[in-house]
C-alpha cells in the first residue's frame, strides 16, 4: 500500500524550488501562555508537508493564523515571497489559503452545493444564486475528486467522510493554492481514509501546497514530503520525509530530556479505592475495566478524541453509561450526577476550563467553597467567616497568586486558575481525584507546580487518574498507565514498558501496538 | 433513517394537516369544498405573512414579539391618514405602510446588532411602545369602516382570477420567500448564522447585520399586513390583532422551525400557519367554542417544540468505530 | 518573594465603598427624583393614605418579580407568569362558585400556581427544551383554559373574609399586600444572598455546565425556581383577585412584561449571572411611583406601558452605550 502511494505521486520538485508561502519569525502569546515563539514554515507547491507536534505544541494556534482567525504578535507571512496580512478568515480565503478542520465547520441544513459555494455562489439573473450552475459546478467538483455525493443533498444527511469529502471540494471551489488539512482522518475508517488519501495525491498533482496536520506517524510517512515538528511552540526540527526514521520524528517531537522537571516520589501505594467493571456507552468508549489505589498516579494516555475524557466523565457522572458498573472502597455506587461522584469522594478536574472549570464571573472564594457548602453552611444558611477560612487554607495550600480571595477567577491567569478548580475539590477531601490535561496550556513554573503538588496528594493517599497528552508528564508522573485509542483500553504499561514509543505506538495503533 | 424522517418534517405536517381536514370533514363535508378552503387559506393570510417574516428572524437565532403592534400602528396611521386626507392615493398609503414597517423592523434589528440586546427584551419593549404609540396618535378612538374611503377597503377583497387580492398577495410572498432563502446570499446567510454563527463569521458573513436585516425583512411584512388587516375588516383601534405574535411563533414553532436558528423552510412555515388557520375556522364548524383557539394554539407549540427538540438531539462525537459497534 | 506578597487578603474593598458603587444605589437616586417630582407636582402626594394607596401598583407585580429574578439570574425566564395569574384566578372563582370559602380558596391558588410553576418546570428540565418558547406555549395554554372556562363571563361572588388579603390593612396604613410585600422581599433577599440555594442560583446563571461540572444538581434547582415562580403567581393571584373582587379571563394580562421590566431594572442581567433582591424592591417602588405619579397627572395607562417599555431597553442599552463611548 505504501509503495503503491508513492507510485502515484507526482515527480518530485526541484529541491530550490519556491515555497508558495513562507512564515517566518511567527509568534503568538496568549494571557499566561507564549502559544509560538519565532516559529518558521514553508510550504511549497505540489508537496505535502506533514506538520508533527504533542498537543499544546502551537500547531492549532498556528492553523488559526494562516487562515485569519488570529493576527501574529510578531513575524512575518509570505505568500510567493511577498509579505501579506491575513486580518479576517476572508482574507485568508482571499488569498488562497483554506483549512479542512478537525470537526469539519460547515451547515448542517443547507445542500451539498450551498456548502461548498457559500459566500461566493455563481450569479444568474438579477443577481439571484444560479443554483442550476452552482449544481453543475459542484457536481464537477466533486466529480474530479471522485466522490459520488448529489450536490442538492442536505449536509446532514451526509456521513462524516463524505462532509469531509464536501469540505475539501469547498476548498477546491475557491481555488486554494494552500490547503491546511487538520487531522483529516480523525474519524474516518481504513477504506476512507485510502480514499482521502487519492485525493490529496490529486491535489498535489494541481500543484497545491498542502500542510498535514497528523499523529497518525503511518500516514505522515505515507503521504507526506517534507515534516516540521513543533515543541512547547517553537520548530526543533523540518526536512525530507525521505531522510527520517519514525523513532527520530518521536523524539523531536517528545523532547530527550523526559524526566527533566518531574518531583522525586515515594511510591506508597495502599488498598484499592476505585474499581471500574466493563464501563460502556452506545457510541463513545468499551470494554473500560481498571482498578486505582491510594497512592497511586494513573496516566491515561491516548490521541484526542481517544474517548478517555468521555470515561471520566462517565465515572463523575455527567453522562449516563450503558452498562458497567462503579465500585468505591469494594462498595458498589450509584452515580446519576456529579453530585453523587463528589458525595462519593470522586472529584474531577475538567480539561475545558473555559466551560467546565471555574465560573470566572464569581470571586475565588466562592468558587473554592461551592461543591462544600452543605458542610460549610448551617441549615443551608451561608455562613462567610467560614468559607473565608476554608479557601484561605487551600489556596495557600496551591500557592495561589492573586489580588484578594473576592477576585473574580476570570481575572486571574490560566494557571492560578486552575489552581482555584484543583483547590476546590481538595477542600471535599476526596478519595479519587481525576485531572484532565491537568498542565494543558498553562505556563511551566505553574506546571511545575502542580506536578509537586499531584506528588504531594499521592503520597497523603490520594488516589489520582491523571489524562494526559504530553509524554514526558505521563511517563514522568504515572506509576502506572493505560493507553487508550478508538474508545477501548490498548494497553497497560507499568515499569520498563512505560517508555515513549511504546506509548506512540500504541495510540497510534502502528504495528506492534495491536496486542492489548 | 433518523435523517429521512427529519427531512421529510414538512410531509408529516402535511400529512397531519390532511388529517386534520379529513377528521373536520367527517362531521361537516361542507368544509373542505374548494370555496370554503379559499376561503380559509385567505382568512389565514395575514398569518401566513407574519409567519415568513418571523421565520427570517428564527432562523437567524432570535424572536420577533413586535410584529403584531407593528401591523397595528401601521394599520392605524394609513387608516387615519386616509381618513384626514382621502385624495392621498391607495399606492402612496401602501408603500407607506411597508415603508413604517420596515423602519420599526430596522429599530429592532440595530439594538439587536449594534447593542447585542437579546431580542426577546428589545422586542418586548418596542411591542408595548409600538402599541402604547397607537394610544397615542388615535387617543383611543376607532376608525370605522363608514370613515375609511371605499378603493382603500376594497383592495384586499377584490377577486382576481378567483382569489381574494389577500390570498396573492399570501402567495407571492410565500413565492418570494422561498426564492430568497434558497436563491439569494442573504437567504443562505440566514440559515448560516443561525445555524453555526462561528463558523458563518468565518465564511465572511457578519451575524449582526443578518440578523439586522432579518429583522428588516419582519417588520416590513407587518408593515404590509398592517394596511391589509385594516383595510379587510375595516376597523382600526388600539387592541387589533393583540396577542397575534404568539399566534405567529406558533406558527413557526408548529411548522418545525427551530427555536435554537437554522433549521427551517417556507413550506414549514406555510404549514404551520395554515395548520392553526384551519383549526381556528374548524373550531366553531364542529361546535367547538372559540375561547378554545388559544389553548389549542399554546399545546401546540409545547407538542412542536419537544417533538422538533427530539428529532434534533445531537448525537455525540461516535468515537466507536460504527464497523465495530456493528459487530 | 517575600512572605508578606504571598498572603492574600480576603478582601481589597471594604463592602459599604462597594455598596455605594451600584447600580441599587443609582437607583434608590432616581427613586428619591421621581419622589420628590411627584410631591411638587400634585398637592395630593404627600399623604399617607395616597401613598398606601400607590403601593397597590406594584405589590402583586413585585411579589412575582422577586421569584422571577431568581429565575432570569440562574439564566430561564418565565413567560407565563400573568397566564398562571389568570388561571389561578378562575380556579379560585370557580371553587367560590361551589361555595368553598376562604382557606380552601388561598389553598387552590396557591396549588393550582405550584401545578403550572411544576408544569413548567419539567418541561424545561426533563424535556430540555428552551424556556422561553416552553413559556410562550404554556402561557397561551394557561390563559387558554381560563377562556374556555370562563368565555366572556366573569366569576364574581368571593365570600366576604377573601376580600381581606388585596383590600385589608394590618396597621394603620399598611395594607395586608404591602406586609406581605415587605415579608416576601426580606425572604427572597435571605433565600438569593444568604443560602447555599442563592449561592447556586448565581452559579448556575453564570455558568451552568461549571456549576454541573462543580457538583451542583442544576436541573433540581432549576426546577424548584419554576415551582416557586408558580407559587408566587398564585399568591399574586389570590391578592388580586381578593382586590378586584373578581375574575375574568384578561385578569392580569400583559403583566409578564412589566414584571420582567421590573426584574430587569432591578439591575439584573437578562443573560442571567448577576442581580440583587434590595434592587429589584427599589425597581418595585420607582415603578410603583411613577405610576402613580402619571396617574395623579391624568396619563393614561397605556402611555404608562410606553414608559415601561422604553424603560426596559433603555436600562439594558444606556450601560452598553457608555461602555462602547469609554472603548472608542
Amino acid at each position: 500500500m505504501l509503495m503503491q502511494t508513492q507510485t502515484e505521486m507526482a515527480p518530485r520538485p526541484a529541491a530550490e524550488a519556491r515555497p508558495v508561502l513562507a512564515l517566518s519569525g511567527v509568534s503568538k502569546s496568549f494571557p499566561g501562555v507564549r502559544a509560538l515563539s519565532g516559529v518558521s514554515l514553508r510550504l511549497y507547491p505540489g508537496q505535502v508537508t506533514a506538520l508533527v507536534g504533542e498537543n499544546g505544541a502551537g500547531k492549532s494556534t498556528l492553523v488559526k493564523i494562516l487562515t485569519g482567525i488570529y493576527r501574529p504578535d510578531a513575524g512575518e507571512i509570505l505568500l510567493d515571497g511577498r509579505p501579506v496580512r491575513f486580518p479576517t478568515a476572508h482574507a485568508a480565503g482571499r488569498a488562497g489559503v483554506t483549512a479542512i478542520h478537525q470537526e469539519t465547520v460547515l451547515f448542517d441544513e443547507l445542500t451539498v452545493a450551498e456548502n461548498i459555494f457559500l459566500g461566493h455562489a455563481p450569479r444568474g439573473r438579477f443577481g439571484l444564486i444560479d443554483t442550476g450552475a452552482m449544481q453543475r459546478e459542484a457536481a464537477r467538483i466533486l466529480r474530479g475528486i471522485g466522490a459520488e455525493i448529489d450536490p442538492a443533498q442536505r449536509l446532514k444527511d451526509l456521513g462524516i467522510a463524505s462532509k469531509h469529502l464536501v469540505a475539501i471540494a469547498r476548498a477546491l471551489s475557491i481555488d486554494a493554492r494552500v490547503v491546511i488539512m487538520d487531522e483529516p482522518t480523525a474519524a474516518l475508517s481504513h477504506k476512507e481514509i485510502d480514499e482521502l488519501f487519492e485525493l490529496v495525491a490529486a491535489l498535489k498533482a494541481q500543484g497545491k501546497a498542502i500542510l498535514f496536520i497528523s499523529h497518525k506517524f503511518d500516514e505522515i510517512f505515507r503521504i507526506a514530503d517534507r515534516y516540521s515538528v513543533f515543541r512547547d511552540g517553537e520548530l526543533v526540527g523540518e526536512g525530507l520525509i525521505a531522510e527520517v526514521t519514525e523513532a527520530e520524528l518521536v523524539r523531536l517531537m517528545v523532547g530527550r530530556d523526559v524526566s527533566r522537571i518531574f518531583p522525586a516520589r515515594a511510591r506508597n501505594i495502599g488498598a484499592e479505592v476505585l474499581r471500574i467493571r466493563g464501563l460502556e456507552h452506545p457510541t463513545e468508549f468499551s470494554g473500560i475495566d481498571f482498578g486505582l489505589c491510594r497512592g497511586e498516579i494513573l496516566g491515561f494516555y491516548g490521541l484526542v478524541g481517544a474517548g478517555r475524557s468521555e470515561v471520566m466523565q462517565a465515572i463523575f457522572g455527567i453522562t449516563r453509561p450503558s452498562a458497567g458498573t462503579v465500585e468505591v472502597e469494594g462498595r458498589p455506587v450509584r452515580i446519576r450526577a456529579p453530585a453523587d461522584a463528589v458525595a462519593e469522594g470522586i472529584v474531577y478536574v475538567p480539561e475545558d476550563r473555559g466551560q467546565q472549570g471555574a465560573i470566572t464571573a464569581l470571586p475565588i472564594f466562592q468558587n473554592v467553597t461551592l461543591p462544600s457548602l452543605g458542610r460549610l453552611s448551617r441549615r443551608g444558611f451561608l455562613r462567610l467567616a467560614e468559607e473565608f477560612r476554608l479557601a484561605r487554607e487551600y489556596t495557600r495550600r496551591l500557592d495561589l497568586r492573586a489580588a484578594s480571595l473576592d477576585t473574580e477567577v476570570g481575572n486571574l491567569s490560566g494557571g492560578n486558575q486552575q489552581k482555584v478548580v484543583i483547590a476546590r475539590w481538595l477542600a471535599t477531601r476526596p478519595k479519587v481525584i481525576i485531572l484532565d490535561e491537568p498542565t494543558k496550556g498553562i505556563d511551566i513554573g505553574s506546571k511545575a507546580a502542580v506536578h509537586a503538588f499531584m506528588a504531594e496528594l499521592a503520597a497523603e493517599g490520594l488516589a489520582v487518574i491523571m489524562v494526559s497528552s504530553e509524554i514526558p508528564e505521563v511517563l514522568g508522573m504515572s506509576d502506572r498507565v493505560i493507553v487508550m485509542r478508538e474508545g477501548r483500553m490498548v494497553a497497560e504499561l507499568s515499569g520498563a514498558q512505560m517508555t515513549p514509543e511504546t506509548l506512540v505506538r500504541h495510540a497510534a495503533g502502528i504495528g506492534g501496538g495491536e496486542a492489548a | 433513517m433518523t435523517g429521512r424522517l427529519v427531512t421529510s418534517r414538512e410531509a408529516l405536517l402535511a400529512g397531519a394537516l390532511m388529517l386534520l381536514l379529513a377528521l373536520v370533514a367527517t362531521r361537516f363535508p361542507g368544509f373542505v369544498a374548494p370555496a370554503n378552503l379559499a376561503r380559509v387559506f385567505n382568512d389565514t393570510a395575514p398569518l401566513i405573512l407574519l409567519a415568513l417574516g418571523q421565520m427570517a428572524v428564527i432562523l437567524t437565532r432570535c424572536i420577533d414579539l413586535s410584529v403584531a403592534a407593528n401591523l397595528a400602528l401601521t394599520g392605524m396611521i394609513v387608516a387615519m391618514i386616509n381618513v384626514a386626507a382621502p385624495g392621498v392615493p391607495l399606492a402612496a398609503l401602501i408603500a407607506l405602510a411597508v415603508g413604517l414597517g420596515t423602519l420599526m423592523g430596522m429599530a429592532n434589528g440595530i439594538l439587536v446588532w449594534k447593542l447585542d440586546i437579546p431580542p426577546i427584551v428589545v422586542t418586548l419593549g418596542t411591542m408595548t411602545i409600538y402599541r402604547g404609540t397607537i394610544f397615542l396618535i388615535s387617543g383611543g378612538k376607532w376608525v370605522n369602516a363608514h370613515e375609511m374611503g371605499a378603493a382603500f377597503k376594497a383592495l384586499p377583497r377584490a377577486v382576481i382570477l378567483g382569489l381574494p387580492v389577500m390570498s396573492w398577495v399570501a402567495i407571492a410572498a410565500v413565492l418570494a420567500f422561498w426564492l430568497v432563502l434558497t436563491r439569494t446570499t442573504l437567504g443562505r446567510a440566514f440559515y448560516a448564522v443561525g445555524g453555526n454563527p462561528r463558523a458563518a463569521t468565518y465564511a465572511g458573513i457578519d451575524v449582526g447585520r443578518t440578523q439586522f436585516l432579518a429583522f428588516t425583512l419582519s417588520g416590513a411584512l407587518a408593515g404590509l399586513t398592517g394596511y391589509l388587516w385594516v383595510a379587510r375588516y375595516a376597523v382600526a383601534y388600539v387592541d387589533i390583532a393583540g396577542g397575534f405574535e404568539l399566534d405567529v411563533v406558533a406558527a413557526c414553532v408548529i411548522g418545525g422551525i427551530s427555536i435554537m436558528g437554522g433549521v427551517g423552510s417556507v413550506a414549514g412555515a406555510l404549514l404551520g400557519a395554515l395548520f392553526l388557520g384551519v383549526i381556528k375556522n374548524a373550531l366553531p364548524v364542529v361546535n367547538v367554542s372559540p375561547f378554545w383557539q388559544l389553548a389549542i394554539s399554546g399545546t401546540a407549540i409545547i407538542v412542536a417544540v419537544a417533538l422538533n427538540a427530539r428529532a434534533s438531539r445531537s448525537r455525540g462525537r461516535i468515537i466507536l468505530r460504527r464497523a465495530e459497534h456493528a459487530a | 518573594m517575600s512572605l508578606a506578597e504571598r498572603h492574600i487578603p480576603d478582601r481589597l474593598h471594604p463592602p459599604l465603598r462597594r455598596a455605594l458603587l451600584r447600580w441599587e444605589s443609582l437607583l434608590l437616586l432616581v427613586a428619591a427624583a421621581i419622589f420628590a417630582a411627584n410631591a411638587m407636582a400634585s398637592p395630593y402626594f404627600l399623604n399617607a393614605w395616597n401613598l398606601s394607596d400607590a403601593t397597590f401598583n406594584f405589590t402583586e407585580k413585585a411579589m412575582v418579580a422577586f421569584a422571577m429574578a431568581l429565575l432570569i439570574i440562574a439564566g430561564e425566564i418565565d413567560l407565563s407568569v400573568a397566564a398562571i395569574i389568570a388561571l389561578a384566578s378562575t380556579a379560585m372563582g370557580a371553587a367560590a362558585q361551589a361555595g368553598v370559602g376562604t382557606p380552601g380558596l388561598v389553598a387552590i391558588g396557591l396549588a393550582v400556581g405550584l401545578a403550572c410553576g411544576a408544569f413548567n418546570g419539567l418541561l424545561v428540565t426533563r424535556l430540555g427544551l428552551p424556556s422561553i418558547v416552553v413559556t410562550i406555549g404554556t402561557m397561551s395554554l394557561f390563559r387558554g383554559i381560563s377562556y374556555i372556562v370562563l368565555g366572556d363571563q366573569a366569576y364574581g361572588g368571593y365570600p366576604a373574609g377573601f376580600a381581606f388579603f388585596g383590600q385589608g390593612y394590618v396597621f394603620w396604613v399598611i395594607s395586608f399586600e404591602l406586609a406581605l410585600f415587605a415579608v416576601l422581599a426580606l425572604a427572597f433577599g435571605v433565600l438569593l444572598h444568604a443560602t447555599t440555594f442563592g449561592r447556586a442560583v448565581y452559579a448556575i446563571g453564570n455558568n451552568a455546565t461549571g456549576a454541573l461540572f462543580a457538583g451542583i444538581r442544576v436541573a433540581r434547582v432549576k426546577f424548584v425556581l419554576f415551582l416557586l415562580t408558580g407559587l408566587m403567581s398564585g399568591v399574586a393571584a389570590v391578592c388580586l383577585t381578593s382586590r378586584l373582587g373578581s375574575t375574568r379571563p384578561s385578569i392580569a394580562v400583559g403583566w409578564e412584561l412589566e414584571i420582567v421590566t421590573m426584574v430587569v431594572l432591578g439591575g439584573v442581567s437578562i443573560l442571567g449571572g448577576s442581580g440583587t433582591i434590595p434592587g429589584v424592591v427599589i425597581a418595585a417602588f420607582v415603578m410603583g411611583l411613577v405610576t402613580f405619579g402619571l396617574g395623579l397627572l391624568n396619563v393614561p395607562g397605556i402611555v404608562m406601558s410606553i414608559v415601561i417599555g422604553a424603560l426596559l431597553i433603555a436600562v439594558i442599552a444606556l450601560p452598553r452605550l457608555w461602555a462602547m463611548r469609554r472603548r472608542a
